[in-house]
């Protein structure tokens, strides 16, 4: 049993999935079937935001979304989150404050804070709280994270003020 | 190696005591680090575990033909299955591989499947009928040791009954108290996974995340039936450990799903099956009686301890001799009774978690001192500091500390610490967060000060080693160790400590597999950054001996006259200049093996210099609780530690706020609820571990930096002391707030809404 072939776009690129099965998850479709494994998988119930993903820039976690309801979107996985001129300020800022430890919960949080800094560059602490609350780190008590972001707003602020 | 110089200054690349960043800092931002989950092989199969649903039972028998049947299924396999020995176990081999006529707790692996999908894995493991007799678990830790043993082993795992002193001993004051410790999990966030890979020679290479790569090996190649240098363990990315990945848990299966079938074969937990696959903090009851003069100087401390060990032992040999022997705190006390018992029952096994043993007698006994101070009518923090441990003070143990203990300063600097703690304006930042329960009228605050410590690497006489090789060719150096690097930064530690020592730029850290260097020990106990970190710094100081002697040689040079100045080779007396990449185009390699300090078992009565090293932490928290709901924010922790030196400040900073909010999780929210046997909360949606909203900000007021006499550059570990007293201050800053003893953590909002059970 097997589903008909269908598209997924993902950062950019189109990819078909064959021979899929009825029911699978976006997370593990990108995960198995188109080798994306940046997006994580530690709850597969929507609670840690390991997997956390961009379905047309709204974040989702791909564990709870169905991978044939995401034909037709923008797909942004983490991989898609570098640029040809290297890492992202957030994921600079992550390994330059210590964000990183184990690093399973990096991935999803760097794509909730690209979210957060693209739509609010200027978040107080407590907005930075609130968004990245869906995605847990087990490591870090946060405290490095959230200097992260402070680093990356910063950097856009002064790259605002600066242009 | 003697020769602690140090090369000179070279190049940018960060050193001793600078904020290094992490190696893998980069494929861990971009995702493509490969963590163990995200192994791929193109003729790879998926494995499963069908588990007990009962907590106790006999296995009448088992069926698998419907199994077998299952379309895409390669393998089936059950207890006779395992080729090898049938049991497993981190200090006892006391735990099958699969259960074979009797299953102990609730998740126990009964059988093994490999298919061609997820699905049809599923479906297989459905189609198993296995057949039953429902027993009466045994589930009291009290009262265990009274009933019929559940295992050949017995129902008792380890009892220390620890006896320090005269035990005549009566204080003017005495207090007294029982509390008790629920069952927390590690709650990593990388499941158990892996993948086997089975070699034409019949040999076999395991990648998995672990703590311990050669304990795995030499077990594995046991249920196996093989040699140990048959079996490869190669460490797959590491998703957070916290001592869940001491024991083994899909490693024997995957190998034989894998032997069996000869095609690779990957597994994967889900969250639910993490619960069930790996130990949990052990749940503690202990009663303490406290007896000090009237100034306040403590003279004996009573205690039981009963720890519930569940179905099999793992490392509860280790956590109850912590228990036992830091029951007390670091306090002098000249006289104590410690009886520490660990019991085996039919729910789930428990073994390491960050502080195992210290964190449960941490806070009782600080419930104690607080109890003791208003006794007395005294400041807790003068209590505290009037006790405090110093250096060539007796432990319970009879033991002196020979090693530093700067317990004052610990105290003093966190307690001193101006808090910036402001009152919530905000309803998202009142008890309740964003349900914007709260009234401010309604909420209470309440501060409080806890200190807590644990011994460093292993003890009682256990043989702790770690090996590492150097290999400077070319101006570079590769270091090789089998240390599991599971998040805390060894592995920028180890590039750190080779370029101090050799003055190199580029430090390549060799993957960590068994099939190169030798056991590095495991990766618990606050253990590697002195052990492998010392380890790689006696093997990168053999290699900078062995290259100035081969160069001294070469040019008839004095080797007094040589040493390593900016990633060159030059003589003190001037003429000699060489390059340190043309010095070692022909490389330079040493392997050295790293042991501490030697330690003792403890005797009958609980004594004998049983440990290495120790190290003290502080906490003082800060909450707000809304009386009404019974819900608790926790406003500000502040934090003292002792440290020994910095190697990595940034990364000790992330140790300290990381142990913090295990431990505020403790205090308040996470406990694997056991009903009857039977986890009750097997997921991330019903088990709540700290979000970012539930974290305050840990200010750091000192990290005292005293030279560990033994340690490398004297840096003791840092991991778990965070863990340790952080629950306890949270709880004693609850108990100010409310008024309420409050005798167990975690705190729920039914402890203080309806206190004494009332509800």
């Amino acid at each position: 049993m097997s589903t008909d072939p269908y598209l997924l776009r993902v950062n950019g690129t189109d990819h078909r999935v064959g021979d899929g099965r009825p029911g699978e998850s976006l997370l593990w479709v990108l995960r198995e079937r188109l080798g994306f494994h940046g997006s994580k998988n530690a709850c597969e119930e929507g609670e840690c935001g390991s997997c956390t993903v961009l379905l047309d820039g709204q974040t989702v976690c791909s564990c709870l979304v169905l991978a044939e309801s995401a034909t037709g979107c923008e797909i942004t996985t983490i991989e898609g989150v570098a640029d040809d001129e290297g890492l992202s300020d957030v994921q600079q800022a992550f390994i330059d404050t210590g964000a990183v430890q184990c690093g399973f919960c990096t991935p999803g949080l760097i794509v909730s804070i690209g979210a957060l800094l693209d739509s609010n560059p200027d978040p107080d602490d407590l907005t930075v709280r609130e968004a990245i609350s869906g995605n847990l780190c087990r490591c870090t008590g946060y405290g490095r994270i959230l200097e992260a972001v402070n680093v990356a707003a910063a950097g856009r602020r002064n790259e605002g003020s600066a242009a | 190696m003697t020769d602690t110089r140090v090369a000179a200054r070279t190049g940018t690349a960060p050193r001793i005591g600078e904020s290094a960043r992490r190696p893998d800092g980069a494929p861990k931002t971009s995702g493509s680090f490969a963590f163990s989950s995200d192994l791929w092989h193109d003729r790879m199969l998926w494995g499963g575990t069908l588990r007990s649903p009962h907590p106790s039972a006999r296995i009448r028998s088992i069926q698998i033909g419907a199994a077998v049947a299952v379309t895409g299924v390669h393998a089936v396999l059950l207890h006779d299955d395992v080729p090898g020995q049938k049991e497993f176990g981190l200090e006892h081999r006391d735990q099958p591989v699969l259960a074979g006529d009797i299953v102990r707790y609730e998740g126990e692996p009964v059988a093994i499947v490999a298919a061609d999908h997820p699905e049809a894995v599923r479906m297989a493991l459905e189609a198993i009928v296995v057949d039953y007799e429902v027993l009466a678990p045994a589930v009291d830790p009290m009262t265990v040791e009274e009933v019929e043993p559940i295992h050949p082993d017995g129902n008792l795992i380890r009892r220390i009954h620890l006896r320090h002193g005269d035990q005549d001993v009566v204080g003017d004051v005495q207090v007294e108290g029982t509390y008790e410790v629920a069952m927390q999990d590690q709650a990593f966030l990388g499941p158990e996974s892996g993948m086997a890979v089975p070699a034409d020679d019949g040999s076999i290479d395991l990648y998995v995340a672990t703590q311990w790569l050669h304990s795995d090996r030499d077990q594995v190649a046991d249920c196996l039936g093989l040699e140990p240098g048959s079996v490869r363990l190669t460490l797959a990315g590491v998703g957070g450990a916290f001592g869940a990945r001491e024991d083994l848990s899909l490693h024997v299966h995957l190998c034989m799903l894998a032997q069996h079938t000869d095609r690779p074969v990957k597994m994967v937990y889900s969250r639910e099956e993490s619960f069930h696959g790996h130990v949990h903090r052990h749940p503690a009851q202990m009663w303490y009686r406290h007896h000090a003069t009237s100034d306040g100087t403590l003279v004996r401390v009573e205690a039981r301890l009963v720890l519930d060990g569940g179905a099999y032992a793992s490392s509860s040999s280790a956590v109850i001799a912590n228990a036992t022997c830091f029951a007390a705190g670091p306090y002098r006390v000249p006289s104590a009774d410690i009886d520490g018992a660990v019991v085996r029952t039919n729910n789930p096994p428990c073994g390491a978690m960050r502080g195992f043993g210290a964190v449960q007698t941490c806070y009782a006994h600080e419930a104690q001192m607080d109890k003791l101070a208003e006794a007395l009518g005294m400041n807790p923090i003068e209590l505290r500091l009037h006790n405090a441990l110093e250096p060539g003070d007796e432990l319970l143990t009879g033991q002196t500390i020979t090693g530093t203990a700067p317990v004052a300063e610990v105290i003093r600097s966190c307690a001193e610490h101006p808090s910036a703690a402001a009152i919530a304006l905000d309803p998202m930042e009142l008890p309740g967060g964003a349900g914007r329960t709260a009234g401010p009228e309604d909420v209470v605050r309440g501060e409080a000060f806890a200190l807590g410590f644990k011994n460093l690497l292993f003890s009682e006489g256990f043989d702790d080693s770690s090996e590492a090789a150097c290999r400077l060719e070319g101006g570079v150096a590769t270091i090789t160790s089998a240390c599991a690097e599971v998040g805390q930064g060894f592995v920028t530690v180890a590039q750190q400590i080779t370029r101090e020592v050799l003055g190199v730029e580029e430090v390549v850290m060799a993957p960590a597999t068994t099939a190169t260097v030798g056991s590095a020990g495991s990766t618990s106990a606050s253990r590697q950054t002195w052990m492998s970190g010392g380890a790689v710094k006696e093997a990168c100081e053999k290699v900078r001996v062995q290259l100035l002697e081969r160069v001294a040689a070469q040019q008839g040079a004095d080797v007094s006259d040589l040493v390593l100045v900016d990633g060159r080779i030059v003589s003190l007396a001037g003429g000699l200049d060489i390059d340190l990449a043309e010095a070692t185009a022909e490389p330079v390699e040493a392997d050295v093996v790293f042991r501490h300090a030697q330690t003792w078992p403890l005797d009958d009565d609980g004594q004998g210099n049983a440990h290495v090293s120790f190290a003290f932490s502080a906490h003082r928290a800060i909450v707000d609780v809304d009386t009404g709901l019974g819900l608790v924010k926790v406003v500000e922790l502040t934090t003292s530690q002792d440290v020994g030196r910095i190697l990595n400040p940034m990364q000790v900073v992330g140790q300290l706020e990381g142990g913090a909010a295990q431990g505020v999780g403790l205090a308040v929210m996470e406990e694997v609820l056991v009903v009857d046997g039977r986890i009750r909360n097997a997921s991330f949606t019903d088990y709540l571990v700290p979000t970012a909203l539930d974290m305050p900000p840990v200010e750091i007021a000192a990290l005292i930096e005293q030279a560990e006499p033994g340690a490398p550059f004297g840096a003791k570990g840092i991991g778990e002391p965070p863990s340790i007293s952080s629950t306890a201050a949270v709880a004693a800053a609850i108990r100010v707030a409310t008024g309420l003893d409050l005798p167990r953590v975690p705190v729920r909002p039914t402890d203080i809404v309806f206190p004494e059970g009332e509800a």
